[in-house]
């Protein structure tokens, strides 16, 4: 019964790495209804940053701020750069060019800042958090920092013009772009705001998993499944995705007797996969009605 | 008139001439890949993909190449180091590797990285009777002479590091509970296998076994799951960054078990500093090389010679990662190979050497382990010595173990 | 998802071919005939063996070209597809001695189920959710190939070394050209099966599902059906790929069939043009020479260069291959009619 506690425990921890990386995977979608390969490449390059500046003296806040700030004009200049002349192109060609700033991404973070893992600081501390050994005051305060994201997101969806001129300009551009809505820049303020969103997760998963270059690759698929098995238009349904994830990988992991330690990850995926089919736009998403 | 004396001094000096020209005509001797100007050297190693961390080994065995170079050469003859990426897959290597026999015409491929790879072009090599020295892999059956003549590995067999920790454990902690962390692919389960074979009628001091997946980005609930085994020691086979995420969890669990920790991640800055000074006291580990940032071997002869390389002809290694101090050692391996083989460079005569190494000590192996290799032993490095982590360096302790492995 | 169904029917903008260039196209087929025909005079061996791969990694893409291009479902797990007809060759070879040309059917009719079964769930997914769940099969492959259930007949994590065939009836050429003739044969007759079957009414019903499913629902097109048939075509064709593949490189590990190859084959779908199958073998030739290419450029940054020439193509050719072959086309027909 103890073993059941503790790994809920570590899966709620860990559910928040997941969370966190959801939401830019969230975020992303909503302003360009893809699924940016290259999102956990961005975070890892953004987390890099943070570490030079705070190597060269910058005080953690400072570089923190510093580095959203570097992020959110990184991917809008990604955007403007790269995909903006290919606004014309087929997705999957979008895709490729996702696959492509990756293969870049992670080859040039690996040849700046070589391959060994570094320390990233946490703002929180490794105390226990309320007493309890297994839940750090850091996975506490990521947990944190995640919910107030997912409160400043809905906000911003919900109730603020740029929010709904973006959520606007995603689903359909030319209507939007009737009603005077620049969706080109929306599209590009989504990268913006994508790429800082992933900088944040970015800087909080780094103390946990430590920092290199592919620190991020099994990150973002399990930020990906957890926003697909939220719904990928609900931040909440991400966040919701990311905890649900990260408990059950962990319950599959200790008591699926046989394979279940083996096939963690594919159990895991298994299940998201029947969700789907189950509820094929994810837990909280809305279905999209089809027009003939 | 001409003494006896003279006499005997003349024949004799034409005995030595003839000598000597039968001697310079016997020994230089060529197989393609070599001349009186260079020989090609071949390599494959991951610079793209997942396991891109160890491209460095590469970057590093061409300096030491270019080093020896601008030194003259290896008996007058340059160094052409033609190294390719594979991208760590099994395809790519066997692509590469032809493209280095059959177009670049290599005397020998030396230091293919990983077991995927070098399994995949171990048959090829042994049809095509070309050299795949020093493979980067401690699998065991890179030494298995009777079936592959042509692959000799470099580094100690992971099994013997496994066996080297079963003995610990059955002389120092014979009633110990152990659980093992172990990496789900060939070092991982190799490591287990010899841990496993060390403890012989005792395995089931093993309570708990766990394997995790490089693709999962945090271990954390494996850690949790071997300490409710009620576990007193705990094997960690396990790459850089889950050993330290290892180390740590367990630190926060408060669980203090014996720690093992694989030789692969025993790096002092490449590891324990990222983890934590503070929580890797008491460690235990095995190695057969000195670490590139251990304070204690900064006035070792060996290690000056190291860094000075590395400080004159590649200033941006880390020299705190582990593949860099490899990289250094291995190249010097096949250099010695080479200075062995004199001018008799052909591909017979390269393996003959390299399975002639006698006390060979590269400057980055620990004092007193030496390569030994011989017509019935392809596995060159096959000694380790424990050691403990205390403060900030690592103290080694006990013997050295030799661990061959049967077959 | 509206957006990932708009991609194939962009592709249709590209415009039909004219009756005229038919013989053009047909002309440059059977000048790459010749080519690789005559191919095993002219090289080494070891660029034979490359010309091999690009030829099994063709088949491989021509299999994913079905199901993108045909039916209009993304597959970004085709790697795991391509392990499986890899592991049935070597291990009815290994373990069973049976001849290495009878594996290759049995590994195309395994993945032909496969690939039918995992259609099935996929129905219910379109556009990114199927996407991801593909990606998640490509993922947990090398895991499943791994496990220790099945380390009797996969070798696990050590894999499997596979013998190559001699020529038969001693004929007097060496392994490698061998190898390349069956799989030149083995190409052909997949291409030609690909294009008959897209031209026959089953492709035609798969493209009317491709273009708009309610109308091809409506005109009676069994859509269920077809989308299911569609995935196991395609499997089965990469299937084939794999055990080919297999007997290449001698050699089947885990490690050798990551999510890595199934973006390899994906961005040599895009880059040979989706939809187009002679494309397969250009966008084949891409993810093979190009690694190459890269690494000769800059080792330390062959990732970043790789993905700079990708960028570069895309942005040349946004549709691949394909929209250089019309354009080339299109000159052509304007250079004879002046």
């Amino acid at each position: 019964m103890e073993l059941l506690g503790n790994q809920i425990l570590a899966g709620v921890a860990t559910g928040a790495i997941y969370a966190c990386m959801a939401l830019a995977v969230v975020m992303i979608f909503q302003a360009i209804d893809q699924l940016n390969f290259a999102q956990g490449e961005m975070a890892m390059l953004s987390t890099f940053v943070g570490w030079q500046l705070m190597q060269w003296g910058v005080p953690y806040w400072g570089a923190f701020a510093l580095t959203l700030l570097l992020s959110f004009a990184g991917g809008v200049a990604i955007e403007r750069l790269l995909f903006k002349p290919l606004a014309d192109a087929p997705i999957l060609t979008h895709v490729a060019g996702f696959i492509a700033l990756l293969a870049i991404l992670n080859s040039v973070a690996g040849q700046t800042w070589d391959f060994t893992i570094k320390q990233f600081p946490t703002p929180f501390g490794w105390s226990p958090f309320l007493g309890s050994k297994l839940i750090s005051t850091h996975q506490a305060g990521m947990i944190g920092v995640t919910l107030v994201l997912l409160a400043l997101l809905y906000g911003f969806f919900q109730f603020t013009r740029i929010g709904l001129a973006m959520r606007a300009a995603a689903s359909m551009p030319e209507s939007a772009r009737l009603v005077g809505i620049n969706t080109s820049w929306m599209v590009a303020l989504g990268w913006g705001m994508a790429s800082a969103i992933g900088a944040i997760a970015g800087m909080l998963i780094a103390p946990v998993v430590f920092l290199e270059p592919n620190m991020m690759g099994g990150v973002l698929i399990y930020g990906f499944a957890a926003a697909v098995l939220g719904g990928l238009s609900s931040p909440l349904g991400a966040v919701v995705g990311g905890f649900l994830v990260g408990v059950f990988e962990n319950l599959a992991g200790t008591y699926i007797p046989g394979v279940g330690n083996e096939l963690k990850l594919p159990i895991a995926l298994a299940l998201i996969v029947t969700v789907l089919v189950l509820r094929p736009h994810g837990l909280f998403g809305r279905a999209v009605v089809k027009r003939v | 008139m001409i003494s006896i004396q003279t006499l005997r001094c003349a024949v004799l000096s034409t005995a030595l001439i003839a000598l000597t020209a039968t001697a310079a005509l016997a020994q230089k001797k060529y197989d393609t890949g070599a001349s009186d100007a260079e020989i090609r050297i071949g390599n494959i190693l991951p610079y793209s993909g997942p396991a891109s961390a160890y491209g460095v080994i590469g970057r590093i065995e061409a300096a030491y190449f270019k080093m020896l170079n601008e030194q003259g050469g290896i008996n007058g003859r340059k160094i052409n180091f033609i190294s390719y990426d594979d991208g760590y897959s099994p395809a790519k290597a066997v692509e590469q590797a032809r493209k280095l026999v059959e177009s670049d015409e290599v005397l020998f491929i030396a230091g293919a990285l990983g077991t995927p790879s070098n399994s995949a072009i171990q048959k090829y090599m042994n049809a095509r009777k070309v050299p795949q020295l020093f493979a980067a892999s401690g699998a065991t059956k890179f030494g298995d002479y009777k079936t592959f003549p042509w692959t000799m590995g470099w580094q100690p067999a992971y099994q013997s590091e496994g066996r080297i920790y079963a003995a610990h454990l059955l002389r120092e902690k014979p009633d110990a509970k152990i659980a093992v962390l172990y990496q789900n692919d060939d070092f991982g389960k190799d490591l287990l296998k010899g841990l496993k074979d060390g403890l012989g009628d005792n395995a089931a001091m093993i309570v708990a076994e766990d394997s995790y997946e490089v693709a999962e980005p945090s271990i954390d609930s494996h850690i949790v799951k071997l300490k409710s085994s009620g576990a007193d020691a705990l094997v960690s086979i396990t790459t850089p960054k889950f050993a330290a995420q290892a180390l740590k969890k367990a630190a926060e669990l408060d669980w203090k078990p014996t720690y093992f920790q694989s030789n692969v991640a025993s790096s002092v800055g490449g590891v324990l500093k990222p983890a934590g000074f503070a929580i890797a006291q008491g460690v235990l580990s095995a190695n057969y090389a000195k670490d590139g940032a251990d304070a204690q071997w900064d006035d070792d002869a060996g290690m000056k010679n190291f860094y000075g390389f590395l400080a004159k002809y590649a200033p941006d290694a880390n020299r705190a990662d582990g593949a860099v101090v490899y990289g250094y050692g291995h190249a010097q391996t096949v250099a010695q190979v080479l200075k062995q083989a004199g001018d008799n460079l052909t591909r017979d005569n390269i393996m003959k050497q390299a399975a002639n190494l006698k006390d060979f000590a590269p400057d980055t192996l620990l004092p007193g382990i030496t390569i030994n290799t011989s017509a019935s032993d392809f596995h060159p490095i096959e000694q380790l010595q424990m050691m403990r982590f205390e403060g900030e360096t690592w103290q080694l302790f006990g013997p050295i173990v030799t661990a061959e492995i049967g077959g | 998802m509206s957006a990932l169904q708009d991609l194939v029917t962009d592709v249709a903008a590209v415009p039909a071919t004219p009756t005229k260039s038919l013989r053009l196209g047909m002309l440059a087929s059977l000048a790459v005939l010749l080519l690789l025909l005559g191919a095993p005079l002219l090289l080494k061996s070891f660029v034979i063996f490359q010309i091999t791969m690009v030829l099994i990694y063709a088949i491989a893409i021509l299999g994913l070209n079905i199901l993108t291009g045909g039916s209009g479902q993304v597959s970004l797990g085709h790697s795991a597809f391509y392990a499986i007809g890899a592991y049935s060759s070597a291990i009815l070879i290994e373990h069973y001695d049976v001849h290495y040309g009878l594996t290759l059917p049995v590994a195309g009719v395994v993945c032909f189920a496969f690939g039918f079964l995992f259609g099935l769930p996929a129905l219910r997914l379109s556009g990114v959710y199927l996407a991801l769940a593909t990606f998640a099969l490509a993922i947990a492959m090398p895991q499943l190939l791994k496990l220790s259930v099945f380390e009797r007949w996969t070798g696990g994590v050590q894999g499997l070394v596979v013998t190559k065939p001699d020529a038969p009836f001693g004929l007097p050429i060496s392994q490698d050209v061998w190898l390349y003739g069956v799989t030149l044969a083995i190409a052909l007759a997949v291409y030609l099966t690909a294009v008959n079957l897209l031209t026959s009414r089953s492709g035609r019903a798969m493209m009317a599902i491709r273009d708009n499913e309610i109308a091809a629902c409506a005109m009676g097109v069994d859509v269920a059906l077809y989308k299911t048939l569609a995935f196991g075509i395609s499997a089965g064709i990469t299937g084939v790929a794999g055990g080919l593949g297999a007997i290449a490189v001698q050699f089947v590990a885990p490690d050798s069939y990551t999510i890595q190859l199934a973006i390899a084959l994906f961005v040599g779908m895009v880059v040979g043009g989706v939809g187009w199958l002679p494309g397969s073998l250009v966008g084949a030739g891409f993810i093979v020479f190009v690694p190459n290419l890269a690494e000769g450029i800059s080792k330390g940054l062959s990732g970043a260069v790789f993905g700079v020439i990708l960028i570069l193509v895309i942005f040349l050719a946004p549709h691949g291959a394909r929209q250089i072959a019309t354009r080339v086309q299109h000159w052509m027909h304007r250079l004879r009619s002046k």
